[in-house]
């Protein structure tokens, strides 16, 4: 059936080694039953080497697993530097995640399950990498279900808390009945092209006239399965609850590593198959549906609500939860300007964001061990019993506003760029008002720690070394690549080209 | 001065007291308190080096070569795919007549806020380090030459901004510190996307061959330097300049505080402490009226030209407005706050006359505002330092109690006032003999002059009530003369308000061949631009 195997799987290597090292945890699992500590150690080094290959593979653009049987080349996966640009995202973010949860209490009081944990982590890197090559419907099927599906049991994990399950429910409800409808729409455009492989639908596309009714029909069934993965509004009703029933590791790893396999498969998806040419770095698509419009539209619609919504939470987390939903509709600006410059803004956004929300994330994690609490009444004063913990906070979530001299700047510039370059004043209008409106709920939680009495004593905070290089990782490049930024930009640069027919 | 980089030293010397005072236990308050003088006085001195060392004659303002103290290098390059181009953005620090005065007055305030902060009792590290990051975003403000880094500077100050008056502010210090960064960041997204406009809209030479975009200030104030299809230029028949303009505009209009932009300003001073309503009224209103000349002017003559009338007509509403508002004051801070509102109202009237006359009035009133204002914070701090109230009519018969702080408050006051031989004369005449002479604004000029006599009419109101009449024996203990350290910040101000009412021409000798080349810049291309642009 797969002609050159050999080749195919050296191509696939991170996603090997990603699987064997799924296969290895269960292993060390059953074999170290007193002591689990050895678990994450293990996950680590597998998800070193994979990086190590996602990071060599960024220059190959290959297609493999061609199915032979069809009269073209076209194959299940697709590699190439795009891809591996949001593999390495993934990886890090995935390296970051497994010291995030060695280090949460929430994890460690469940200690003899950590092998399950980290398995299901594990299952979740696997799909969403899949996801990020995934060129065929079947293939994109499968992998959004391997994530949805560890995702779903990671969110209650815990079973501390009625709301942890809650969450779990609400999820697993929710995800069902999107992944049913866009296996739906898959199911209407393999009626239409007769194939599922992302280039033949897109020759398809091009030869042959298509019924309008039933294209669009089936571009909004896909883009809502895909829309409740990136929680784009109005698929982002899940969104608030899981993350704030989760535990915060996983949350971090669902806003982030999540939600970059999520915009990797929208692009993908949307770039292969509904690009008619590219002029310039421009992408001029196929007529009969006003992608540019619609995306526009669900953008706006995702920031505003995200950020207005955040302003009136009093849990962090929940913040943070609708926070990222603005964020989401920020990136997708830059996927509906239908450009290159869009899509480096796109990609430059995910490294930076990577950065400041596990950041943030990483601080509520610590100051949540040791108070118990994620409500923001509880923070009052805190920045004066860890000045470190407040000074990072400070910077994390001034770069998620936007401002200078953070890297956070630097990535809402390029989306701004992008949009002045294609003529979208008025979305970058609201684009930056938004900005202001966000300004008012982070500012919020430094307006606790820092200026806030407390009714109650302060509680003291103790920050261990480990915790401080943690976070010193994640600080010290969100304030260098806020002022020097070239090294940022060139990588993602470099990093750009899609195949494409 | 070859090989010195004296501005960036100028500029960064504050983030080495940063850093310094991070580095200190919390318990060295004093220690801390001294190194902060030290890093200010430093800053006095390198002040005065740029002042002696500064040529009278080189104009600046849109070239380059007749910068002084330039320092360029390239900050960011990347190259980029051909459709993205190379994106560049260059470390480029420039002075000139209108950015030196600037500098002296931010220098100037900077110290004397340092030991006006003496007071400060609660979290002196925080307080120290915060407030000399502030320093660094002024400083950087009036010298960056580049539009990225201008704005760079101009965000930075935000961040310390809202953290001292929300830490170290008074009653209602949250609401107060909130509200001016949401103003400003309001004001300033607006700029960043006009940044970006003009980014897409002008296009440089480098020294290879090719061509690039740029953020370079200068760059951007050469009409030939746009391209055809650039949505801010003016050879685009379909451009946004006035669109651009305006919301550049607002952005600047924000911090100045223009009406009706102007609320946050009386909540943000109310409730800010002594030394930070010092910086404030000192410096940082002064940014928004350099940010107009040194970008909004140069950049869009052709516009400046056309609106003039309005800005001429929200700085007479600024002034009468500000006034009225003073006069109906019971606090004493928001008397003076609200006075400031108003005489800030004379620079943009005297800007938009675009005469020589009128601009060279205009910044020489943003640097006798600066040291005005600066000292009648200062008064309103030492009185509630010692009475814990602010309340005009709490007081009466100070000038008997306190003699010597009595002789200061009315030099400070009859220089606010305008009173011939103090250096808020020569500014507002200047403003008024500017404006007067450009023929549409001449009946908003006259309205303009009531400005005048109204504020003599609050400041010498307030004069009586405070410190005339019956003396309220509440105050028997507490409200004592002046100390030595009160001395230290009156005295010099005291002097400079003085020297430069007798001898303005210390002041204006260094910014006159900058207002030349400016107005003469502004009239060429003010023509220039609306013609290719048809």
């Amino acid at each position: 059936m797969f002609e050159n195997l050999l080749t195919d799987i050296s191509l696939i290597l991170p996603e090997v080694i990603v699987s064997v090292t799924l296969l290895l945890l269960v292993l060390v699992d059953l074999i170290f039953n007193k002591d689990k500590s050895i678990i994450p150690f293990v996950g680590l080094i597998g998800l070193f080497f994979a990086l190590y290959f996602a990071i060599n593979g960024l220059n190959i653009n290959s297609t493999a697993f061609v199915v032979s049987a069809a009269n073209n080349d076209y194959g299940l996966l697709t590699i190439d530097s795009f891809g591996s640009y949001f593999k390495v995202i993934i990886l890090i973010t995935s390296i970051l995640i497994i010291l995030f949860a060695k280090n949460s209490l929430e994890i460690k009081n469940v200690s003899e399950r950590s092998g399950e944990f980290y398995t299901l982590i594990f299952g979740m890197i696997l799909g969403m990498m899949f996801m990020i090559s995934a060129s065929d419907l079947i293939m994109i099927y499968l992998s959004v279900e391997l994530l949805s599906l560890s995702s779903y049991v990671l969110a209650g994990f815990t079973k501390l808390r009625d709301r942890d399950t809650e969450a779990s429910l609400k999820y697993l409800v929710y995800g069902a009945a999107s992944s049913g409808i866009m296996l739906f729409g898959i199911s209407i455009i393999y009626g239409l092209t007769g194939n599922t492989n992302l280039f033949i639908i897109n020759d398809v596309f091009k030869s042959t006239s298509i019924n309008v009714l039933a294209y669009t029909f089936s571009i909004i069934l896909i883009f809502t399965g895909i829309g409740f993965k990136i929680s784009a509004v109005p698929f982002h009703f899940w969104t608030p609850d899981v993350y704030e029933g989760a535990p915060i590791s996983v949350t971090a790893f669902l806003s982030v590593a999540s939600k970059a396999a999520g915009f990797a498969l929208l692009i993908r998806f949307f770039k292969t198959t509904f690009l008619l040419k590219e002029v310039s770095g421009s992408w001029i698509l196929l007529e009969g549906f006003d992608w540019q419009s619609f995306l526009i539209i669900i953008s706006i619609l995702t920031m505003t609500l995200g950020n207005f919504a955040a302003l009136w939470q009093d849990n962090v987390k929940r913040m943070l939860a609708y926070s990222s939903i603005a964020h989401a509709g920020y990136m997708l600006l830059g996927i509906a300007v239908l450009s290159d410059q869009g899509l480096l803004a796109v990609m430059i956004y995910f490294l930076v964001y990577l950065l400041m929300n596990i950041g943030a994330f990483y601080i509520v994690m610590v100051i949540s061990n040791q108070i118990n609490s994620e409500n923001l009444n509880d923070y009052n004063k805190l920045g004066y019993a860890s000045p470190f913990l407040g000074v990072s906070l400070t910077v994390f979530l001034i770069s998620l506003t936007g401002l200078p001299p953070t890297a956070g700047f630097i990535s809402k510039l390029y989306i701004f760029i992008s949009l002045i370059d294609a003529n979208m004043i008025f979305v970058a209008v609201i684009a930056v008002l938004n900005s202001v409106v966000s300004l008012y709920y982070y500012i919020r939680i430094l307006k606790h720690m820092f200026i806030n009495e407390s009714e109650n004593e302060v509680p003291q905070l103790k920050v261990a070394a480990n915790e401080i290089v943690f976070i010193l990782i994640l600080l010290v490049p969100t304030l260098v690549l806020g002022i020097y930024f070239s090294p940022l930009v060139d990588f993602a640069q470099n990093c750009l080209a899609i195949l494409v027919n | 001065m070859n090989g010195i980089p004296i501005l960036s030293l100028i500029t960064f010397l504050p983030v080495i007291g940063m850093i310094l005072i991070l580095f200190m236990p919390s318990k060295m308050a004093r220690e801390i308190k001294i190194t902060s003088l030290i890093i200010t006085f430093l800053q006095i001195i390198l002040a005065a080096i740029l002042l002696s060392n500064f040529n009278y004659s080189a104009g600046g303002i849109y070239e380059a070569s007749s910068f002084q103290f330039v320092e360029k290098f390239q900050w960011i390059k990347i190259t980029g795919l051909s459709w993205i181009g190379t994106v560049k953005v260059d470390y480029f620090l420039g002075a000139d007549g209108i950015s030196l005065p600037m500098l002296l007055l931010t220098a100037l305030v900077s110290f004397i806020a340092v030991i006006s902060s003496w007071s400060i009792n609660k979290s002196v590290k925080g307080f120290f380090a915060l407030f000399l990051l502030l320093d660094t975003g002024m400083m950087g403000v009036f010298v960056a030459l580049d539009f990225f880094l201008f704005y760079v500077f101009w965000e930075l100050m935000l961040l310390p901004m809202y953290f001292l008056i929300g830490i170290w502010g008074g009653p209602r210090k949250e609401y107060a510190a909130i509200k001016f960064f949401i103003y400003t960041l309001f004001g300033s997204v607006f700029m960043l996307l006009v940044m970006i406009a003009l980014y897409f809209s002008a296009s440089e030479t480098l020294a290879d061959g090719t061509t690039v975009f740029t953020f370079n200030l200068l760059t951007l104030m050469d009409p030939t330097n746009y391209t055809t299809n650039g949505i801010l230029s003016p050879l685009n028949p379909n451009n946004y300049r006035l669109a651009a303009y305006i919301a550049l505009f607002v952005g600047f209009a924000i911090k100045i505080p223009m009406f009706p932009f102007h609320t946050w300003l009386p909540d943000a001073h109310v409730e800010a402490p002594t030394p930070i309503s010092v910086i404030l009224a000192g410096v940082l209103l002064k940014m928004g009226t350099y940010g107009i000349l040194r970008i909004s002017f140069p950049i869009f003559p052709e516009i400046t030209k056309d609106l003039s009338y309005y800005i001429a007509l929200f700085g007479v509403i600024n002034i009468i407005y500000g006034a009225l508002v003073a006069l109906a004051q019971k606090d004493f801070k928001k008397l003076i706050a609200y006075s400031s509102v108003s005489h800030m109202g004379y620079v943009l009237l005297g800007m938009a006359s675009m005469s020589t006359t009128g601009i060279t009035g205009a910044i020489f009133q943003m640097f006798n505002h600066g040291t005005i204002t600066a000292m009648l914070f200062l008064i309103v701090g030492v009185i509630y330092d010692r009475a814990h109230t602010r309340d005009i009519n709490s007081f009466g018969g100070l000038a008997n109690k306190m003699p010597v702080y009595t002789f200061f408050v009315t030099i400070a006051f009859f220089a606010a006032i305008g009173l011939p031989s103090l250096s808020g004369f020569i500014s507002e005449a200047l403003v008024f003999v500017g404006a007067f002479g450009v023929e549409e604004i001449r009946v908003l000029t006259m309205i303009g002059t009531l400005g005048i006599l109204l504020g003599a009419a609050y400041m010498l109101w307030t004069l009586q009530r405070i410190f005339f009449g019956e003396f309220n024996k509440k105050w028997d203990d507490v409200l004592t003369d002046i100390t030595f350290r009160e001395y230290a910040m009156f005295i010099p101000l005291t002097i400079i308000i003085v020297f430069l009412g007798i001898y303005p021409s210390a002041m204006l000798d260094i910014m006159n061949a900058s207002v030349n080349s400016l107005v003469e810049f502004l009239a060429k291309n003010a023509q220039g631009f609306t013609l290719s642009g048809m």
